[in-house]
């Protein structure tokens, strides 16, 4: 161990205690420039830089991982062409880029229903 | 005091899904008979519960329409006449198509349905990606019935079945029906437990089991059990609003989804999958779930970045000639059928219930039902009803 | 005689040891591991390029470790080896597979197909469970042992069952805080539990110790706490801990990482999709799928091993998988196969059946604590993956006269979220048995549905 270690408090989640020897790597986070160290999973990467890794659809907050195992589900994010990653089993790499809300492009909103929903007839 | 062994009503119904308790509640709200269903399981786990949840008209059998529209009036109100939610959208139903050839298809039932009072639009693709913007460049135009829409189908058979018991019939589950006998003017349904019940009128709702009873009627009915192939996605932004379906020719083709408003979407379609009425099991075959995949993608690109979640089969009965089997026996006085609903009952269901709850208890039907009549899978030799 | 085509799902402790049972029986299985890595969940193995050693990663563990490591890599040119491949469904005779990248899809005939697809944590939902900072026991782990990262800056870990105390202890070595372990179970153990304990005393003692470093450290331990709940804020997560102490008087933890777990949740889905028969254990109060003594399902054709058929923990799945696999030889006829099995089958059964006490101990020691379900608020979070609440579950039991889990599952959608009941499904049986006034095991358990994890729709169909 050559660096010392970055404490809690840079903004991140998880801290690290060890293994901070790696090569860094770059990152996009929600269009943000980010630093990870190499053989680091997509969710310690999220989680390092900030303290969340989505935003639950049913409007009960933020989420942040909960089994690192593969096994909830509650960690996947998005790359910006709307690709589905699982956080905790996806290794980052060189460049990647990652949204923790969904891109538009992923599921738009219909113009019928974004109609409707302005309270509006589609015409 | 009762012989408790031996329960009378007025009407004795067979089978605890859609057709068995829309029948009943309104055999009770409408007529007030006295009504007891008997269900094998719990009321609504088979086809009514496990079917897509489609409530449309468009693309039905022209013979099927008046009874739809009739269905379609109650989906209105469902919610206020069960005091429950039922999920019902009216956002439409919308069909494309891949071909010119079925672009003609389309455009002939809009002109087949008009008189019967269904009114559909028709769009091209450019009409399409206008309103929806959804599709591949592989559909080239669609029609839309835009007061169709779909519902909830895990919750409508159990909620008719409450709103039922709430209206006075007595509903029991957990009562398979052993056999049933007619003893003079009466039907004696013996469950596999000893309990009897008796009524002079009869209605057989048992969905993909119904054969061998229509059999011991001497009515036998051509009745094949298949399993619906549906799988669900994980929740994603709320963006559509019809249920959305592809006509065509080619099985495999055939798929349909809606998004329901937690925002998962619920797709079927293509092949039908393995299913055993004897053995209670239906299977989804991982070779049609993958095939399934594909075809959404092609007709829906977006569906290529959506997690599925699950998938789910059930049992289903389907005739030999695609029509329902629904109205009186030809051979029993006191003895009706509504079943064999070919995979897509669901929609009609609130029609059919109001339609045999008016043929019991008045003797006829303001709804053309004669297309569906039983007495079509007779040998034309046979014309002698069974006589007490 | 064409060699028999033998699957392994999971490449843990229970699937190496059966490939390699059957490597040395001379045959050459297909190895399906859902990881990147093999070596499982309790020996995950950490990415190239990190410097700690076994010691320093698996503690008491790491000769164990290491030699399946070892034995692995040098199994692998021996087997055809899977990795990040998913077994996603399973028909008579066939396995369907996924590639988590690439979305290729396999199916793979099989002779035998040998289960060993683990565990995961068992939960019991707690109030505010469902905000960012809240981890299973497991995931702590994880975090450190392949991350070298802790949840957090303060964490409490909760729950109860020797990986409570081992990740307390083992956080507490690598540098990281922790404020309190809260076990819900007592401080002191039964007799009868003891007498379960006793089959494996260095295990026991080991144990002791781990609680022994952890007060020496001045982290506050508890027995017999009822978690109350997770306070903190839709946006920035967990904050603090509120409990019930042994008297009964509140306390609170402040904290911003919390680690939950109540021992071990078999993944049985597989085995489901196989059709095997299920029957309910009081003793774990879950349902798990029969096996005989040697790892037979009740399905002709497959084998199930190691914590995801008996939660007996590494050891015990080492044996199970190795005994499954000379079982699956022996099946099929296969003569080396049946040589090896005839002389090692009572040793492995007699390995199993002291694992096998030493289990009935830990469930007495660490017990489900079930009663905490029926005692949720109606506004708390039982399903994390749609945020269904405990209310609803009931509702579906009192309004709408649900009497089996699967009928509350359909009217609740408890169950239907993305983990596919895994975290919330022990929970709502108990609260659907309590509410429905009927013992839990008549209650029925969730039936598992393909695909196993969720499927990407870009999966393709193979060839």
């Amino acid at each position: 161990m050559s660096k010392p270690l970055p404490s809690a408090g840079s903004g991140g989640r998880f801290v690290r205690l060890a293994e901070t020897g790696r090569p860094a790597l770059q990152l996009l986070i929600d269009g943000q420039p980010a630093t990870a160290l190499e053989g680091d999973t997509l969710l310690v990467a999220l989680l390092t830089h900030g303290r969340r890794v989505r935003s639950s659809e049913f409007g009960d907050g933020t989420r942040a991982g909960f089994c690192l195992m593969g096994a909830c589900q509650d960690c996947w994010v998005w790359d910006e062409a709307g690709h589905r990653l699982r956080a905790c089993s996806t290794v980052v790499s060189e460049g990647m880029t990652v949204r923790t809300t969904p891109p538009a492009s992923l599921w738009p909103v219909t113009p019928e229903v974004a109609a409707r929903e302005r309270g509006e007839v589609f015409r | 005091m009762s012989d408790t062994t031996q329960q009378r009503s007025d009407v004795l119904i067979v089978g605890g899904g859609l057709m068995g308790t829309t029948t009943a509640l309104f055999l009770r709200r409408h007529h007030g008979l006295s009504v007891t269903l008997l269900e094998r399981e719990l009321i609504g786990r088979q086809a009514s519960g496990t079917n897509f949840g489609n409530v449309r008209r468009q693309g039905r059998d022209l013979a099927q329409i008046p009874l739809a529209n009739r269905a379609r009036a109650v989906w209105s109100r469902v919610n206020e006449l069960l005091g429950e939610d039922l999920e019902f959208v009216p956002y439409g139903h919308l069909r494309v198509c891949y071909t010119e050839a079925q672009t003609a298809k389309l455009e002939q039932h809009v002109r087949d349905v008009q008189p019967l009072g269904l009114e559909l639009q028709m769009f091209s693709a450019e009409a399409l990606r206008r309103r929806w913007g959804i599709f591949s460049d592989e559909v080239v135009a669609g029609s839309l019935s835009p007061l169709d829409g779909h519902a909830n189908p895990r919750l409508a058979g159990p909620a008719f079945g409450r709103a039922a018991q709430r209206a006075g019939a007595h509903i029991h589950e957990h009562s398979e029906v052993a056999h049933i006998e007619r003893v003079g003017a009466e039907f004696v349904a013996h469950t596999v437990d000893g309990r009897q019940y008796r009524a002079p009128q009869l209605l057989v709702t048992t969905g993909a089991w119904s054969a061998r009873f229509a059999q011991d009627f001497g009515e036998p009915v051509p009745l094949d059990a298949r399993g619906p192939q549906m799988g669900v996605t994980e929740p994603l932004p709320y963006a559509i609003g019809p249920s959305i379906g592809v006509s065509t020719p080619i099985e495999t083709e055939g798929l349909y989804f809606r998004q329901i408003a937690r925002g998962n979407i619920v797709f079927g379609g293509g092949l039908k999958g393995p299913a055993f009425a004897d053995a209670m099991r239906a299977y989804v075959k991982p070779d049609n779930t993958l095939r399934q995949l594909r075809e959404l993608r092609r007709f829906v690109p977006a569906f290529a970045n959506v997690q599925l979640i699950r998938v789910w089969s059930g049992i289903e009965g389907y005739t030999d000639d695609w029509v329902p089997v629904m109205g009186p026996s030809a051979r029993v006085p006191g003895l009706h059928y509504a079943f064999g609903f070919n995979g897509e009952g669901f929609a009609i269901s609130p029609g059919v219930g109001e339609v045999m709850a008016e043929l019991i208890a008045t003797g006829r039907t303001s709804t053309p039902i004669d297309a569906f009549s039983i007495g079509r899978f007779a040998p034309a030799e046979q014309d002698q009803p069974i006589t007490t | 005689m064409t060699p028999p085509r033998v699957v392994v799902v999971g490449a843990g402790p229970a699937g190496v040891r059966a490939a390699q049972a059957l490597v040395e029986a001379g045959v050459r299985p297909i190895v399906i591991d859902e990881g990147r890595r093999d070596g499982g969940q309790i020996y995950r193995r950490q990415p190239d390029g990190f410097t700690r050693t076994h010691a320093m990663l698996y503690g008491s563990e790491a000769a164990k470790a290491q030699a399946l490591h070892e034995g692995f890599d040098t199994l692998r040119e021996h087997v055809d080896y899977r990795p990040e491949t998913l077994a996603w469904n399973v028909t008579p005779g066939q396995l369907h597979t996924v590639h988590a990248s690439s979305g290729e899809t396999a199916t793979l005939d099989f002779d035998a197909l040998i289960v060993c697809a683990g565990a995961t944590d068992r939960l019991m939902p707690v109030p505010g469970w469902n905000q960012a900072g809240c981890y299973s026991l497991g995931a702590a782990q994880i975090a450190l042992k392949a991350q070298a990262c802790a949840i957090g800056s303060r964490v409490v870990f909760m729950g109860s069952g020797p990986l409570l105390y081992l990740v307390a202890a083992q956080y507490v070595k690598a540098g990281a805080k922790v404020e309190a372990v809260l076990d819900t179970a007592p401080a002191l153990p039964t007799f009868a539990a003891l007498r379960g304990l006793l089959n494996r005393p260095r295990l026991l003692l080991r144990g002791l110790a781990l609680k022994a470093m952890l007060r020496l450290t001045g982290v506050k331990l508890l027995n017999a706490i009822t978690p109350l709940r997770i306070e903190g804020t839709p946006e920035g997560g967990v904050a603090e801990v509120a409990i019930h102490d042994a008297r009964g008087a509140e306390r609170a933890f402040a904290c911003d990482a919390v680690g939950l777990g109540w021992h071990l949740r078999a993944e049985t889905q597989l085995a489901d999709l196989a059709r095997c028969e299920f029957a309910f254990e009081p003793l774990s109060r879950q349902w798990l799928p029969r096996i005989d003594a040697d790892g037979r399902s009740s399905t002709p054709g497959v084998y199930l091993a190691g914590d995801g058929a008996r939660l007996l923990g590494a050891d015990g799945a080492e044996a199970a998988g190795r005994l499954a696999a000379l079982a699956a030889l022996h099946d099929l006829n296969h003569a080396r196969g049946r040589t090896l099995f005839a002389a090692e089958r009572m040793s492995l059964q007699r390995t199993l059946a002291t694992m096998n006490g030493f289990r009935e101990g830990l469930a007495q020691a660490f017990p489900w604590p079930h009663a905490h379900a029926a005692a949720l608020p109606n506004d708390a979070v039982v399903c994390r993956c749609e945020a269904v609440t405990a209310g609803e579950l009931r509702r579906s039991v009192l309004e709408f006269g649900s009497q089996e889990v699967n009928r509350a599952k359909a009217f609740s959608r408890v169950g239907m979220g993305r983990c596919q009941g895994r975290y919330c499904g022990h929970a709502a049986a108990e609260i659907v048995a309590a509410a429905a006034s009927i013992p839990v095991e008549q209650i029925g358990r969730l039936r598992s549905q393909a695909p196993v994890k969720p499927l990407l729709m870009s999966t393709q169909e193979h060839e």
